[in-house]
């Protein structure tokens, strides 16, 4: 029986292995080194909170892999022998296999800072990581992040939530502004705020430095200023973690190069999810995207692939979430950072600073491109199917309601933005 | 458990510590409720319409405190930090203290009501007696033990569900929802009932709704309501038409939720007193098969005991009434196997094997008894009287299960124990919910991350992220239509609708977002 073996357990490997348990009987094993059963990436935070504990983590309960013949592996792939077809692990066991997916994920970035090997410096992706956050706060005052993406400001709400003092440094003028056009990275700036969090924008780490038991003391800003502090979050973006394949004959550049099958350089040797670089990025996406949703839509291509219905990997209209604190954030399409020539952007704010939309449409022919919400709910399947349509801007704000998935007696904007809309138009 | 995962369940020294203030809020409450011991304890206050207003004004108090403390001034939005590391709410020793103490409780206002100070010929001593000024002010009589549970029962869905309006005032849903339990407790289980005693009427609670009010068609009940002229036929009236036309018009149109998180009384305390013991129901497969086992069987122990008591309660003569033992009992028998036909013949597919055996074996089991006694003429139709069954059923289920249980365990198995396992107007409703309704939980397209949010705050013990995570809606007869897998859910995903039946169930797994050939995909499938 042909042995598929997937390294990496997260939310790519997974999905793959359960659809190719789904369509055959194919001999499966999953290995991975972080934890022994499949857990959701995305909800480490809560369990720092306290909303959840780590075995509400686990999506299915631990008998589920057994019934389902997938097996479980728990060991640390060292090397890989690609022309045998086995894995070398760092216990000394070995394992052939057939058929390798990779899915091994990404690490943290960090960019050579001085000082950023001191204890209590750290990144957040891991299971590891959030143990090892749990040790680096038992005494701590005050925290320095580094780096406005997702997981910096996750790790702010985290750490507020134990009464740490929270200074948050980006490079942008505003948060995640290079992603969110300025007024909805002002939105969110100010909210961030509103929390407590000392949000310096326009600041970048100079460097860290450390006291004499190679703990961290303090930050030094590009502007020299020194923020004392406990911990420093390095949350300045992530990268494939492809460590284990230098000098190896597997191609790869930032990540794994892949084509549109999935498929590496070196025959029945596959990647999917945060370590993949696509040899080709598709229209208005990146050749690396390291979102749960690509890693899962992955994971179900390669799958079909791998058990006779060969497909391409094709991921439709772009769509993603998050959530900043309170407000909650949905994209669909594509809204840029700073608008090219022809793609002209509508905003809309309520009044109460926690409600925001951005609607970005084509200049010349009024095609709808994309939207960025906060605050509101919005349907993925009626923008998705906007979007294949290609509905105009104005079919859009007309039909906004039909895309409303606030829940039941909420206030409707939709009257509201329309009208801004309208007078907007007027005033250009 | 790995070295790893230990580590893990020590995480958090959580920002657990009380502030100044809730501290001095939960001493305030305290006190108050120090006073309601001490008269348990036969400390005669001398003026008790003082000390019973104090008492009830500083619990509240403490509470109203507390609450602003925890929410006001502080950002609109999702409240749980901490809630796994807090003694209180994290099964600890606060929490297993609780529970004791609640369940105590019951057992003595069950069962030994006499320890709280009821006397049968003469006047009240203890804390009942504390309670007579309010009794005489609402009902023209002397306390009782359940006018005094009744009393704390509405003041806790009171003051809790001030606080939990606070918690989720972002929440329109949520707040209507709260001030609707708060008006039908108020009114229709508190208020109503006593007033109807003070006119000499008989004691009848509208929203409590046959099967969960399973004394309703009981002898002495209906005895009580014919006695009572035109109002009791009313009443009797109502009561049938409760369960048979407006139940199953607006759990068709809302889902259950109308009655379990909007109306009856066991779900207002669940949803206020109770909500911070959400978290802790069980979400297990295994949980899942013993709920609908327990709460189904319940179901056919109400249904048999009733018919029991009803049946012993008419006479034989069709002179006397029309409505004689035997028209009654194959009336009902016809109902029931009606009832179950139509199920079988147009909505099978919708069940599950294991449902439709249940189902079958049930109604086999059922007719048969009653055919076995029927025709051996000894006067029972379960082999005993209709008031035995009706006593066992008031001792295990209506106090045992519903109130030791039920609510004395909030802070161990969480808040729907009951609700979730024993109720039988919530399997009733839950059958319609399943099979004839409108309302669903709708997942957004591919936006589901697996968290885990929806599922851990699940009172109800429903998995709700396999099926967001699949892109599938949420159609289980369980669901009480709280709202708060949807409010907690951090992208968005989850709203509770009421929309056409059609393509209610959609059980393919297919997610938003991909764009393999989905079309063929699924013609391969069927192939």
């Amino acid at each position: 029986m042909e042995h598929i073996v997937i390294i990496g357990n997260g939310i790519a490997g997974i999905t793959c292995a359960r659809h190719i348990r789904k369509n055959s009987d194919k001999r499966i094993t999953v290995i991975s080194a972080e934890s022994d059963y499949f857990f959701s990436r995305t909800a480490l935070m809560y369990v720092y909170m306290g909303h959840m504990k780590w075995e509400h983590l686990k999506p299915y309960e631990d008998w589920f892999w057994e019934k389902n013949r997938i097996e479980l592996k728990k060991a640390w792939v060292e090397k890989i022998d690609f022309q045998q077809k086995r894995l070398y692990f760092s216990s000394e066991e070995t394992m052939s296999y057939d058929k390798l997916v990779l899915a091994i994920g990404s690490v943290y970035n960090r960019f050579g800072w001085e000082g950023q090997d001191l204890k209590g410096v750290q990144g957040l992706v891991s299971k590891q990581d959030l143990e090892l956050l749990e040790e680096n706060t038992q005494n701590c005052k005050r925290a320095v992040i580094i780096g406005g993406g997702l997981i910096g400001v996750e790790l702010a709400e985290m750490l507020k939530t134990r009464n740490i003092e929270v200074s948050f440094l980006i490079r942008e003028k505003a948060f995640w502004q290079n992603v969110l056009p300025m007024q909805d990275a002002k939105v969110i700036s100010a909210h961030v705020r509103s929390h407590g969090v000392d949000l310096r924008q326009e600041t970048q780490l100079d460097k860290i430095t450390g006291d004499d038991n190679g703990r961290v003391k303090s930050v030094i800003t590009g502007a020299g200023e020194e923020i004392e502090c406990q911990l420093v979050g390095l949350c300045a973006g992530v990268r494939p973690n492809i460590e284990l394949l230098k000098d190896s004959a597997l191609e790869t550049e930032k990540g794994i190069l892949v084509n549109e099958y999935l498929q590496t350089n070196i025959n029945d040797v596959y990647a999917i999810g945060d370590c993949v670089q696509l040899r080709e990025a598709k229209p208005n996406r990146n050749s690396i995207e390291a979102v749960w949703y690509t890693g899962r839509m992955m994971g179900e291509t390669l799958a079909q692939s791998l058990t006779g219905n060969l497909r391409k990997y094709n991921p439709g209209n772009w769509f993603n979430s998050a959530k900043f604190f309170d407000i909650e954030y949905q994209t669909y399409g594509k809204v840029s950072a700073d608008p090219p020539e022809g793609e002209v952007h509508f905003n809309w704010q309520h009044k109460d600073n926690t409600k925001a939309i951005t609607i970005a449409f084509n200049a010349s022919d009024n095609k709808f491109l994309g939207i960025n919400t906060f605050g509101i709910r919005m349907r993925h399947e009626v923008f998705d199917r906007w979007l294949d349509e290609k509905k105009s801007i104005n079919y859009v704000l007309q039909n906004l309601k039909e895309a409303s998935f606030d829940p039941e007696f909420y206030d409707s904007y939709e009257k509201q933005i329309f009208r801004s809309f309208k007078e907007n138009i007027e005033q250009v | 458990m790995s070295k790893i995962e230990r580590n893990m369940s020590l995480a958090g020294q959580a920002p657990a510590a009380l502030s100044a203030t809730q501290r001095i809020a939960s001493a305030i409450g305290l006190i108050g409720l120090f006073i309601l011991v001490l008269a348990l304890a036969n400390v005669n206050f001398p003026n008790k319409t003082l000390f019973l207003s104090l008492s009830l004004i500083l619990m509240t108090a403490g509470t109203v405190i507390f609450a602003n403390d925890l929410y006001r001034g502080k950002h609109a939005g999702i409240k749980n930090d901490g809630i796994w590391f807090k003694s209180m709410t994290g099964r600890g020793l606060w929490a297993w203290i609780t529970g004791i103490a609640l369940t105590l409780f019951y057992i003595v206002l069950y069962w030994f009501p006499e320890f709280l100070g009821l006397t049968e010929n003469g006047p009240n001593t203890g804390v009942i007696s504390l309670f007579d000024p309010l009794s005489y002010l609402i009902n023209g009589g002397p306390a009782s033990q359940w006018f005094v549970y009744g009393t704390l029962y509405t003041l806790a869905i009171f003051i809790f569900g001030y606080k939990f309006i606070l918690k989720y005032r972002n929440n329109r849903y949520e707040v209507l929802r709260t001030f609707s339990v708060m008006f039908f407790q108020l009114g229709f289980a508190f208020l109503i009932p006593e007033i109807l005693i003070r006119l000499n009427q008989p004691y009848f609670n509208p929203a409590n709704i046959w099967p969960l009010n399973y004394d309703l068609f009981a002898g002495y009940k209906v005895d009580e309501f014919l006695s009572a002229g035109n109002i009791g036929v009313f009443m009797l009236a109502f009561g049938l038409i409760s369960i048979f036309v407006i139940t199953p018009i607006l759990t068709y149109k809302y889902g259950k939720r109308w009655y379990c998180s909007w109306v009856c009384g066991c779900g207002g305390l669940a949803e206020t007193a109770g909500d911070p013991y959400r978290h802790l129901s069980d979400k297990s497969l295994f949980a899942w098969k013993v709920e609908r086992w327990v709460i189904h069987s319940v179901l056919v122990f109400v249904t048999v005991m009733t018919i029991a008591v009803v049946y012993s309660f008419l006479g034989e003569n069709a002179g006397d009434f029309w409505l004689t033992r035997d028209v009654f009992l194959w009336g009902a028998a016809g109902f029931l196997t009606l009832l179950f036909a139509a199920i079988m013949i147009f909505k099978r597919n919708e069940l599950a094997k294991d449902a439709k055996y249940g189902a079958i074996g049930y109604l086999v089991i059922i007719l048969s008894i009653i055919g076995i006694n029927y025709f051996s003429g000894n006067g029972n139709i379960f082999f005993f009287p209709g008031y035995q069954l009706r006593e066992w059923y008031g001792f295990l289920i209506g106090a045992a299960f519903s109130g030791v249980i039920g609510v004395g365990f909030y802070p161990i198995f969480g808040n729907r124990v009951w609700c979730r396992f024993g109720c039988p107007m919530a399997a009733i409703l839950g059958m319609q919910q399943r099979l004839f309704s409108k309302f669903r939980i709708t997942t957004n397209g591919g936006q589901c991350i697996s968290c885990g949010n929806c599922s851990t705050y699940c009172e109800m013990g429903i998995d709700v992220r396999a099926y967001a995570q699949k892109g599938e809606n949420i159609v289980r007869s369980s669901c009480v239509g709280c709202g708060i897998c949807s409010a907690v859910c951090p992208r968005g995903v989850l709203k509770l609708e009421n929309d056409s039946p059609k393509g209610r169930i959609n059980s393919e797994e297919v997610l938003l977002g991909n764009d393999v050939d989905l079309l063929d995909l699924i013609n391969q499938k069927s192939r």
